[in-house]
């Protein structure tokens, strides 16, 4: 009988480099899509049916289009007719607001997208001032140039305000607003002081289940009845609390959602350390929980930003209801489906944007590992 | 007796760092700590075993009030246990504590997980926090690994970590709530090791363990818990050589049978 020598020296096995992955086109072809007769004819019939869909809504929408032009006149081919939205487009970005004025909302409008540049892009330094500048610096600076009435600036009342402008102000507001909120919430619907835990119950439960357009509809019917006719309150900001209030219930239980998935432990050990209740929650709990929940936030934003455009039953005109009252203009009749599919990709721009950067916070917070 | 009475200098030596009175716990129904009595000198070190369900992890969980009592009293360094937040914050502050399952902080550096309570809690520059937790991780032989993340370490690295964390609020006492329970059986020595040396310097500790042989080389006293009473409580060598109790002895041969 042979001794099989597992424990000496010369049987320990070198380590040795893992085989050369088989990569390039042509390889992934021949192995995902003709690995066989019956997988090459799926393949290309699949592809001919996605040709065959996709392709009249690229020559629609690209190739037999009008891109330039100033009136209906321009509109001459079989493809959409893009002038509809080009000579709108300051409508579409401004609303009613008077041109003269413009200019403070592209101060605003660029402040924004500088600052979300520089959150978004990894290499700029001082990401805190950043958000420290979007969360307070920003809303100061936009209250002042848009509403106008101070610093020699005219009065521009929100009646006039509409389009992107419009629905950047109301998403801004309802994200900014409503996630703190919603923390706040969640902690009170966990504490253990059975008064807080009632009201934060109560006011989660109702706004949650009353429909959104709901909300709108009292914000703007119901609530000038309870105040005195002398009072004006401004219409925006009755949407703009409505909103902020709904969306923080559902945020306050997306928030509760991570809380809850943070183990025991992490408290405990805290509390150990000394560390009061609000030290525990600052420093420990929620760094954890709401990166764990960052998904269902963004998800929430996501929701949030589409339904703006519900502020439209109240008279207020964002971007799809501006767009949507540009159809009914007489010399502009039957360019609805251009009109429905700008304000989609609008729409769908930012909320992409918001997915893939949401993707890029979680990355750059994940510290691998479990705990 | 009449003798110390007689030495006020000796009085701060002579306090107890612990004193657990007539406490009394019950989870519902379920009578959990039945009159613990228990008296720890300052530097005494004092290991608790006893079968799980016994009440052990529960008794010294009690000491920082991350467990409350219903009846009996806890005074820590002299300090009385209430439920006011602020006099349980200041006792917690003298007391350290190490878990079974480590339960540092995921999201921050091994660094910031022992800076965390310095910086916040006892207000220190962060320079000198840092200072000194670096002295605790070399002691605890782990400073090479400050700048980790604690999923990046082994569960023996990770627990000496938590013991660092806990040093570095420069504790009074020491709970350690069975600290190598968790641990893969080749990682549970370099744990020990530390542990040994705090012993040594004179710290006072608790530790909730099954390790018989630290209980032999590093306590003072050996104390046997059953059904939430203390049973035995022992001079190492007469508890594992002379043990009193017929339940301590079924214990001791069940754990040390083999």
């Amino acid at each position: 009988m042979s001794t099989t020598a597992y424990d000496t020296d010369e049987t320990l096995i070198a380590s040795r480099p893992p085989p050369t992955p088989q990569g390039g086109v042509v390889h992934w072809l021949r192995t995902r899509l003709f690995s066989g007769p019956v997988n090459s004819v799926v393949s290309i019939v699949t592809l001919l049916v996605v040709v065959r869909l996709v392709w009249p809504v690229i020559d629609w929408a690209l190739i037999q289009a009008d891109w330039v032009g100033s009136s209906r006149a321009d509109c001459t081919s079989d493809g959409a007719c893009w002038v509809f939205i080009s000579t709108r487009w300051s409508q579409i970005v401004y609303g009613f607001y008077p041109s003269a004025e413009r200019w403070r909302v592209d101060i605003v409008l660029g402040l924004f997208f500088a600052l979300i540049a520089w959150l978004v892009i990894p290499r700029l330094p001082g990401k805190k001032t950043a958000a420290l500048m979007a969360l307070i610096g920003l809303p100061i600076i936009a209250w002042v140039l848009l509403l106008g009435g101070m610093f020699g600036l005219p009065h521009v009342p929100t009646r006039a305000w509409g389009g992107l402008m419009l629905t950047l102000t109301i998403a801004a507001v309802g994200i900014v607003g409503s996630l703190p909120l919603g923390v706040v919430l969640a902690l009170g619907r966990r504490s253990k002081m059975p008064f807080v835990r009632a009201i934060c119950v109560i006011f989660i439960e109702f706004w949650r289940g009353v429909p959104l357009i709901t909300v709108l509809f009292m914000s703007s019917v119901m609530l000038p009845l309870f105040v005195p006719a002398n009072v004006e309150f401004d219409k925006l900001l009755r949407a703009l609390i409505g909103i902020m209030l709904f969306w923080s219930a559902y945020m306050a239980e997306v928030v509760r959602s991570g809380l809850q998935a943070i183990d025991k432990g992490q408290g405990e050990a805290g509390a150990a350390l000394g560390l009061g209740y609000w030290l525990r929650m600052r420093l420990i709990i929620l760094p954890q929980a709401l990166k764990l929940v960052i998904p269902g936030i963004v998800n929430t934003f996501i929701a949030l930003f589409k339904d703006t455009s519900l502020v439209l039953i109240i008279g207020l005109f964002d971007v799809l209801s501006i767009i949507q009252a540009g159809l009914t203009d007489s010399d502009w009749l039957g360019f609805a489906i251009e009109g429905y599919v700008f304000a989609a990709l609008v729409f769908w721009v930012f909320c992409f944007g918001m997915s893939r950067y949401s993707q890029i916070i979680e990355r750059r917070l994940d510290t691998g590992h479990q705990h | 007796m009449i003798d110390t009475q007689h030495r006020p200098a000796a009085t701060e030596e002579a306090t107890p760092m612990v004193t657990i009175s007539r406490l009394n716990k019950w989870y519902g129904d379920f009578h959990v700590l039945r009159d613990i009595d228990l008296s720890v000198a300052r530097g005494e070190r004092i290991v608790i075993c006893g079968p799980s369900g016994s009440g052990k992890s529960t008794l010294i969980r009690c000491i920082n009030h991350l467990e409350a009592h219903q009846q009996g009293e806890i005074v820590v360094s002299g300090i009385p246990m209430t439920n006011d937040v602020k006099r349980i914050e200041q006792i917690r502050r003298n007391v350290g504590m190490v878990f079974q399952h480590f339960n540092l902080f995921p999201h921050l550096t091994v660094l910031e997980n022992c800076c965390l309570s310095p910086i916040w809690v006892q207000k220190k520059p962060r320079r000198e926090a840092e200072k000194s937790a670096m002295e605790y991780l070399e002691r605890v032989r782990i400073a090479n690994q400050a700048h980790k993340y604690p999923g990046q370490l082994s569960g023996g690295q990770q627990q000496r970590v938590a013991i660092a964390r806990a040093l570095c609020m420069h504790p009074e006492v020491m709970l350690f709530d069975e600290p190598t329970s968790a641990l893969d059986p080749e990682m549970i020595k370099e744990v020990l090791d530390v542990m040994i040396e705090l012993a040594h310097e004179g710290m006072t500790m608790l530790c909730v363990t099954h390790e018989m042989g630290f209980a032999r080389t590093v306590a003072d006293r050996v104390i046997f818990m059953d059904e939430g009473q203390i049973v035995e409580s022992a001079p190492p060598e007469t508890f594992f050589n002379e043990p009193r109790s017929s339940r301590t002895r079924e214990f001791l041969g069940q754990i040390l049978g083999h």
